[in-house]
Formats: structure tokens, C-alpha cells, sequence
């Protein structure tokens, strides 16, 4: 159960982001996670209320993007879809290819509700 | 490998600078990010790489789960090794320090780290365990993570490389239920084959169809810690990456 760890770091990085953009709240916060990246979703949006309560992002809402796992062949040089466990070339069935998606584990986008409301 | 830059995301992603850019002007601000989640542990794994380099150390972890030989596998190596290479150990335990004690009964410098109910080293904890050991004068940092084939394989320590065991007693089919694991090694060792003849459920061929198929690029080595060539192919390779790394530190 690594996902407390990764956790952890992902609201450090939230509150640094929160923090550079005025230090409203957090409302939302999309990660990007491919399958070959060693973390489970489920487990992460779990351990995620234990890691952000009393923060800035307490109430935000976690939204994971799931990336598919794609290979290229190095002989046939095909681009393929390919399972984490089976990670082959989908036209030639060599093994010696390249991950080009499915190992991300990214924070991608913050939304932050402005601390100060803007005047007009 | 693209795992930290979104570019496999799509192109208007790929683009994005890494710092924070604010993009929304309504009351919400949407803010586009992009960064690796645990890009402080890959700063801190950096530094430690630092650290190893300016010692001319090569830094290996070995990762397997629990009761595959990793601290034997180690014991054996040090006494093969003696008085031609100088190692240490940072040792990674839940909650003993019997393999420090192993590996200081060897004769050689041993931190042990222990995690608590940490599953994994990460790189901080691998940093402050090299305050406790003089890099001066050693030729290879042996890493020994925690016996786990999950949690270990998301963080970068900052070693040159890595090396997942795989013991006969296991089964052959293990890298294909635990993939992340097994890619990202640089040597996969297949443990314990003098228990081969008593298991006859385990195809050292399966074994290796199993890593390839997983994207294991590595070389793989069938090996038993009593000796043999599989042991004396484990020393060699190990004495290859001790005379590469030191090239490229001189």
C-alpha cells in the first residue's frame, strides 16, 4: 500500500500550485495514470481523504484519467495497444518494444477557487 | 521513458510547459500542471545519484519479494568478492535489523533502515541512510529494498541499477502477475535452481518467456549462491558494471 506515499507527495505538489495561484481552495485536481505506472486508482482515491484532510484540498474532488498501455516495435516499428502484462508487438509479436504510453503517473490540471474575489 | 512529461497525452498536453501556468479567467482558476506526482522523490534520487558519482560508487538495488535470497545472494557475493572490491549495504526491513547483522558478520558496513510499516525505501530514506555510511573507498553500494514485488518498483532511489530476484520456490509465472516489477530491471537473477530437480512445476524457459513477455530487455542469470557458472556469470556482470562505472568516473 504505496499509495499513501504517492499521496502525500501529490498534496505537497497541490498545495505548492494552490499557494503560487492566490491560496483559494482546491475544487478539483486530474491526475493521469496508465496501468504500468505501479498505482492502483481505487487504492489511491482511498488513501487520498487520509493525505489531504486539513489541507487546502480536503474537499476536492480526485479525477483520474486512465492511459492505455501503447508499445512500438522496434523491428517492425508499429504503434500497438498492448496489455501491462503482455507487453508485445500487436502486429509482429516480437518482444523487444518500446512503452510509449501507460507508465504515467502525472499530476495534470488544479482548479482553484480564487481567494480573493476579483473586483470590476 | 515520457512517464514525467504528459508528451503520450496528446499533443495540446505535450506542449504545456512544466511549470504552473494559469489558463481559466472565470471565478475558477483551471491551472494545467504536468508534472511527475513524485517528482520530489525523483529530485532527491537525483541527488543521491550525485552523491554516488562523485564517489566513483556504482549503486545497485535488489528487489524481490520476501524469502527470495536477496541478503544470501549478498552474503555470498561479499566473501566471492574479498579483498577485490569494497562494498556496503543499506538494508530495508519492516521491522529487524537481522540483515545488517548478516551482512556486518560478513565483515563489511551496513545501515539497516527500518520502515515501520513502509512497504518500500524511497530515496530520502536511501539519502539519509548514506549519512551513516563513508562512500570513501567503496567500489559497490548494495541497496537491499524491502521484500515486496509491488510498492518498491514506483520509486526511484537514484542508483545505476537495478536488479529483481526471482526464486524458484516462487513460480515461473511471477513476473507476469507483478509486470511493473520485473520491467524496469536492468538484471533479473533466478534464484535458488539448485531446489530445481525437488520443483518440477518450475520451467526456468517459462521463467524467461515470462520476463520477455512483461518487456524485460535485460540479461537474465539462472543462479544458486553454493556457486557454479551461473554465480560466477552474477560476478562477472557485476565486476563489468564496477569497471564501467569507474571508466566514467575517471
Amino acid at each position: 500500500m504505496h499509495e499513501l506515499a504517492i499521496c502525500q507527495a501529490l498534496i505537497d505538489q497541490v498545495r505548492r500550485v494552490a499557494v503560487e495561484n492566490g491560496g483559494g481552495r482546491v475544487l478539483s485536481i486530474t491526475l493521469a495514470i496508465g496501468p504500468l505506472a505501479g498505482v492502483e486508482p481505487k487504492l489511491l482515491e482511498h488513501a487520498y481523504p487520509l493525505a489531504a484532510a486539513g489541507t487546502v484540498a480536503q474537499d476536492a474532488q480526485l479525477l483520474i484519467e486512465a492511459v492505455a498501455v501503447q508499445v512500438r516495435c522496434r523491428k517492425c516499428k508499429a504503434e500497438t495497444p498492448a496489455l501491462a502484462n503482455r507487453l508485445l508487438c500487436g502486429a509482429c509479436n516480437d518482444w523487444q518494444v518500446d512503452v510509449i504510453a501507460g507508465d504515467e503517473l502525472l499530476l495534470q490540471r488544479v482548479e482553484i477557487e480564487p481567494a480573493v474575489e476579483p473586483v470590476y | 521513458m515520457c512517464r514525467d512529461c504528459g508528451c503520450s497525452l496528446g499533443p495540446a498536453a505535450a506542449r504545456v510547459p512544466f511549470a504552473a501556468q494559469p489558463v481559466g479567467k472565470g471565478h475558477v482558476e483551471s491551472i494545467e500542471v504536468i508534472t511527475a506526482i513524485l517528482d520530489e522523490n525523483d529530485r532527491v534520487a537525483a541527488h543521491n545519484r550525485t552523491h554516488f558519482d562523485g564517489h566513483g560508487v556504482l549503486a545497485i538495488n535488489l528487489m524481490s519479494s520476501p524469502g527470495s535470497g536477496k541478503t544470501s545472494l549478498l552474503e555470498a557475493t561479499i566473501k566471492a568478492l574479498q579483498g577485490e572490491l569494497r562494498v556496503a549495504v543499506i538494508e530495508g526491513d519492516l521491522a529487524t535489523e537481522n540483515d545488517a547483522a548478516r551482512i556486518r558478520a560478513c565483515g563489511v558496513p551496513a545501515v539497516q533502515i527500518t520502515t515501520g510499516n513502509a512497504c518500500h525505501l524511497d530515496a530520502q530514506m536511501v539519502h539519509d541512510a548514506l549519512h551513516e555510511l563513508p562512500l570513501d573507498g567503496l567500489d559497490v553500494l548494495f541497496v537491499e529494498n524491502v521484500g515486496n514485488l509491488v510498492c518498491p518498483a514506483s520509486f526511484d532511489l537514484g542508483v545505476h541499477r537495478n536488479l529483481t530476484l526471482l526464486s524458484v520456490p516462487e513460480g515461473d509465472d511471477k513476473p507476469e502477475k507483478y509486470p511493473v516489477m520485473f520491467r524496469g530491471a536492468d538484471l533479473a537473477l533466478i534464484t535458488k535452481v539448485d531446489l530445481l530437480p525437488h520443483i518440477e512445476e518450475f520451467s526456468v524457459q517459462r521463467a524467461r518467456n515470462s520476463l520477455r513477455q512483461v518487456g524485460f530487455q535485460g540479461q537474465i542469470i539462472e543462479l544458486t549462491r553454493r556457486g557454479g557458472p551461473g554465480f560466477t556469470a552474477w560476478l562477472d556482470w557485476l565486476r563489468a558494471q564496477v569497471a564501467a562505472r569507474q571508466a566514467e568516473a575517471a
